[in-house]
């Protein structure tokens, strides 16, 4: 049966076709490498698209004094002190370049005056620092990339006379297992989608670059593609996942009509005067301030009106709370039975400002919804709920090279999919710089360790059976349920259970019922034939979600603080002993193993970018101790001079 | 507010026709789904895959109007599904949903589009300026928003699908590139730094620039609002008219010799794709035989020819040895070729009047 099988041999696959994977297909080639570029969708659809804020990098065009320090000291505060340092300081250091270069294939940025690349302001982000293109910079981006691989395709066809003679995009096909060669990666088997036919890639080294995993939450903004492949591959040739506990929900995503239902609805509509009410028409914000915050926020509504016209003699209204409170509270609302009937709480601004200024303040908001929807915000509220945006945790990585730690060989991870970069709590801007530096360095490692590999691993007939095999039974199954109704099933349990926040009677349900589904899927069968049946897809799909999610939910039930996107109700608060630990996932057989591993230790020299006032919010009491031994050091060393 | 404004949510029971098939063949299948308040006609399909039809083939991703995946044709409009509100169509009224027709059918609603992929390879890519290192670009925002007008495109391809030029004629399609990759050639050529000189010439002479006759049905169909036709096809055509056309650009090319103004470049250079590779002046025009049966009026501009091929010192070669072609260069410029096509003569037979 294997050998009607299509066949490829490559330097360097490179599995997803967003931003990280293309700029490492770019590396991996300017590298002299035969590369192949997989892609679920058609080239150029990447879920990297919907990236509207911009690329944060210090180039310092607006303001001279960002540099790398800072951009790095964000970056850290960001994820809570839970980011590998290093990423965070390569990212930092290496994504002017990564933009600039941008630039020379072709990319157009907005400018500032002197017609340098313009850059914006954004939450966390110390100094204006975006690059952006209105707000598409993540369409840009792709086409820029997407682009800029026709060109070294053209490159090629002028030299060998073809245009795929070292870099090919495989569009709409989907990998399915990764093969191995003992412990060396040797291939990736997958399918067409067009035709439904098995193809074989065998390649020494394998760049992952498939994004996140929001398609097993009810409510999210990420697209059908977003199903976790190369966080299961990984697993399952034996690679480790870490942070899986951390993702980030936006608190107000709309949750009606279905036709907008996760789409992020911009904290300035709350910032413009939009008020949260529940089903009661109840401004419920008031009875959710923190005790910590009590001092800043209104206690009455008519304190809190009085803000939006004069900030300095009034408090805040508690509708701006941080991200994690405002979720906090309508999560609890709607469980409380006082939602709207989709499931969410009312967003009202049309009965606080006048069409006019709405339409004024507001435009794309405005246009947004009136177009998709047909909602005209300026006349009725909107119904909102927090949805699944991005998943922090990923592939556990070598951040200068990244490789793929645990037992396997020639494979790395760039992107969304690689963890360790945001830690607990990602920036806004901070993931299409990540991909771009990161993808850089995969394509580049991946090529360079194609080159080091002597004789090339092989990949076994045995090893290309059971992946036929299994890549076909769901169509030779007959009488399991519908693919569609597990996905619904599994949106469920995941957005009930392990949302945005978390209990530990919750997660252990949730468990029980993942090895439920488990089962479930184990015995899927679907309708139709090979030629793109996306029933099919959907099934072969769901085991990696599965898994995935089985690693979220340990990882959430095992991590007893609340940290970015992270909130334990029955752990409130962040812990110093839990910063010191990430929790790490491999496979064991069909189980999924937890351990705890030490975070790596900051170099001194970063850790003196930090003042102390700050480091005390989140250190142990020893490390504090070592910091101030530093600190004692560096002034002894001064007054030496 | 709060409950009194919540929609109503009972849903209505809608009437579609989905095509079904691949490329032996297919049929409109009729069916009955329940279409609930402020849904998109994808949001439709999504629910008929989930109940009816599991194996019903269609492309998606975003669902935001942003990827330009899921093109289709619902009521004979290209539309993209997850723009289109159920709303926009009588509580009665049958909505019928068909693959974009320009593009092979794979299966159901998906269609073959490489095409746009083979085109997109064909369209010369950015030349970035050798002498600027990344970091040194300067450029003014009002010089890049012309170009970026063109970059907001997100490739749905219902522009090429609804071109008429190629839409039922298969036979165009090699010649010609649409206007997804006339925008392409407009974004270069506006480009503040590409250094590029030739991008309206070769739109005209490789991708069938010519063949576009302003019907303006891209612009109409463009999700994104691009001014397709006004804004990239007029002025490329224009300028490309200006120097083809143009008595003074022609003088001019006769005295300072061809291929010698601006750009430097020997004429020979096989990435100098302009005017210098059309044939005897006929234009690549569709069409142009027939016009040239039914005759044309007299004093309308005809293609000028243009001087003969001269070497890298602009003369003409003096033996074939230093020429890069066998015989002698044509004194008349090696864009005519004799006899003269009849569309290039200023002549109406007289029984052939329109």
């Amino acid at each position: 049966m294997t050998t009607r099988i299509e066949r490829h041999h490559y330097d360097v696959v490179v599995i997803g076709a967003g931003g990280a994977g293309l700029r490492a297909a770019i590396e991996a080639r300017l590298a002299g490498k035969r590369t192949a570029i997989i892609s679920k969708s058609l080239f150029g659809k990447a879920h990297t698209v919907m990236a509207e804020g911009g690329a944060a990098a210090a180039m310092g065009n607006v303001n001279p004094r960002d540099n790398w320090q800072v951009h790095f000291r964000d970056t850290m505060r960001g994820g809570k002190f839970l980011n590998n340092y290093r990423m965070a300081e390569l990212h930092a250091k290496e994504a002017p370049q990564r933009i600039w270069e941008l630039e020379t294939y072709g990319a157009l940025f907005d400018r500032t005056k002197d017609g340098k690349i313009s850059q914006r302001n954004f939450g966390g982000h110390e100094y204006p620092r975006l690059a952006h293109v209105g707000d598409r910079t993540g369409l840009e981006l792709i086409r820029t990339l997407q682009q800029k691989i026709v060109s070294l395709q053209q490159e090629d066809k002028k030299q060998h006379g073809d245009y795929e003679a070292r870099i090919k995009v495989f569009a709409e096909t989907t990998i399915t297992d990764l093969l191995l060669d003992g412990d060396r990666i040797a291939g990736a088997f997958g399918y067409y989608r067009e035709s439904g036919e098995f193809v074989l890639f065998e390649a020494p080294a394998v760049v992952l670059a498939t994004g996140g995993v929001g398609r097993s939450y009810k409510v999210t903004s990420n697209s059908w593609e977003y199903t976790g492949d190369g966080h299961a591959l990984a697993l399952r040739a034996g690679a480790t996942l870490i942070n899986m506990e951390f993702l980030q929900f936006h608190p107000t995503g709309m949750v009606w009509p279905p036709s907008v239902k996760g789409i992020l609805v911009t904290e300035s509509v709350r910032g413009d005067g939009g008020v949260l009410r529940n089903s009661e028409g109840k401004r419920f914000m008031f009875d959710y301030v923190p005790d910590v915050f009590r001092k800043q926020y209104a206690e009455t509504e008519e304190e809190a009106d009085r803000w939006y016209t004069d900030p300095d003699n009034n408090r805040r209204p508690p509708e701006l709370l941080p991200r994690d409170e405002v979720a906090r509270a309508i999560n609890a609302e709607v469980k409380a039975g006082r939602g709207s009937p989709a499931g969410g709480v009312y967003l009202d601004v049309a009965s606080r400002l006048s069409a006019e200024e709405i339409k004024r303040r507001l435009p794309s908001m405005y246009h947004q919804f009136k177009e998709l929807a047909d909602v005209d915000i300026t006349k009725q509220p909107m119904e909102v709920g927090p949805t699944c945006h991005y998943v922090m945790g990923g592939v556990e990585v070598d951040p200068d090279t990244t490789a793929a730690a645990g037992h396997v060989q020639g494979l790395f991870a760039a992107g969304e999919v690689s963890g360790g970069m945001h830690g607990s709590n990602r920036l806004g801007g901070n993931s299409l710089s990540d991909l771009l530096v990161f993808g850089k360095r995969a394509g580049e490692h991946a090529a360079a360790y194609a080159d080091s590999v002597g004789r090339r691993p092989k990949v076994s007939t045995a090893d290309v059976e059971a992946a036929v095999e299994r890549a076909l039974a769901p169509l030779e199954r007959k009488g399991g349920e519908s693919p569609y109704r597990l996905q619904q099933d599994l949106q469920t349990v995941m957005g009930d259970l392990v949302g945005i926040i978390r209990r530990r009677s919750e997660l252990e349900d949730a468990l029980v019922r993942l090895a439920e589904l488990r089962d479930r899927v184990n015995r899927v069968s679907v309708t139709g034939g090979r030629r793109y049946n996306p029933g099919w897809h959907l099934a072969l799909d769901l085991r990696n979600m599965l898994l995935v999610s089985e690693c979220t939910a340990r990882a959430a039930l095992e991590r007893e603080e609340s940290r970015g996107g992270h909130t334990r109700e029955d752990f409130p608060t962040m812990s110093p002993k839990w910063r010191t630990v990430n929790l790490v996932c491999s496979l064991d057989g069909e189980k999924v193993r937890l351990e705890h591993k030490p975070l790596p230790k900051m170099r001194p020299e970063l850790m003196m970018l930090f003042d102390r006032a700050e480091l005390a919010k989140y250190l142990t009491d020893e490390e504090l101790a070592e910091f101030d031994a530093l600190t004692a050091e560096a002034h002894a060393e001064e007054a030496a001079k | 507010m709060g409950n009194q404004d919540a929609p109503a949510k009972a849903g209505t029971i809608r009437h579609f026709r989905i095509w079904r098939g691949d490329e032996s063949g297919g049929e409109l299948t009729d069916y009955q789904v329940e279409v609930n308040e402020g849904e998109v006609v994808l949001d439709v399909i999504h629910r008929l895959q989930a109940t009816q039809a599991p194996d019903l083939a269609c492309r998606w991703n975003c669902k935001a109007g942003k990827c330009g995946s899921c093109s289709m044709e619902i009521n004979g409009m290209p539309r993209l599904g997850c723009m289109t509100r159920m709303s926009t169509f009588d509580e009665n009224e049958t909505v019928t949903i068909t693959p974009l027709r320009t593009f092979p059918i794979i299966r159901d609603l998906v269609t073959d589009v490489s095409f746009n992929y083979e085109k997109a390879r064909e369209t010369p890519a950015f030349a970035p300026p050798p002498d600027l290192a990344p970091g040194e670009y300067r450029m003014q925002q009002v010089d890049v928003e012309r170009s970026q007008e063109f970059r907001k495109c997100i490739e749905c391809f219902l522009c090429q699908n609804t071109c008429h030029v190629v839409r039922d004629h298969e036979e165009n399609k090699p010649a010609f590139s649409g206007p997804r990759f006339f925008i392409r050639a407009a974004e270069l050529d506006m480009h503040p730094l590409d250094t590029r000189t030739d991008r309206k010439e070769y739109a005209q002479a490789s991708q069938g620039l010519g063949y576009c006759n302003i019907t303006k049905c891209c612009t109409e169909v463009c999700p994104e609002h691009i001014k397709i036709t006004d804004n990239a096809i007029i002025p490329m055509k224009e300028r490309v008219v200006d120097r083809r056309y143009d008595p003074l650009v022609w003088l001019g090319s006769r005295i300072f010799r061809r291929g010698q103004d601006g750009a430097g470049q020997s004429p020979r250079d096989p990435d100098q794709l302009g005017v210098a590779h059309s044939h005897a002046g006929a234009s690549h025009e569709p069409g142009a035989e027939t016009d040239a049966e039914r005759g044309l009026h007299w004093g309308r501009q005809v293609p000028q020819p243009q001087a003969p091929a001269v070497d890298s010192r602009g003369r003409l070669p003096i033996s074939e040895f230093a020429f890069d072609r066998p015989a002698a260069p044509s004194p008349f410029g090696d864009d005519v070729t004799f006899p003269m096509p009849a569309k290039d003569l200023n002549y109406a037979h007289p029984e052939q009047q329109d």
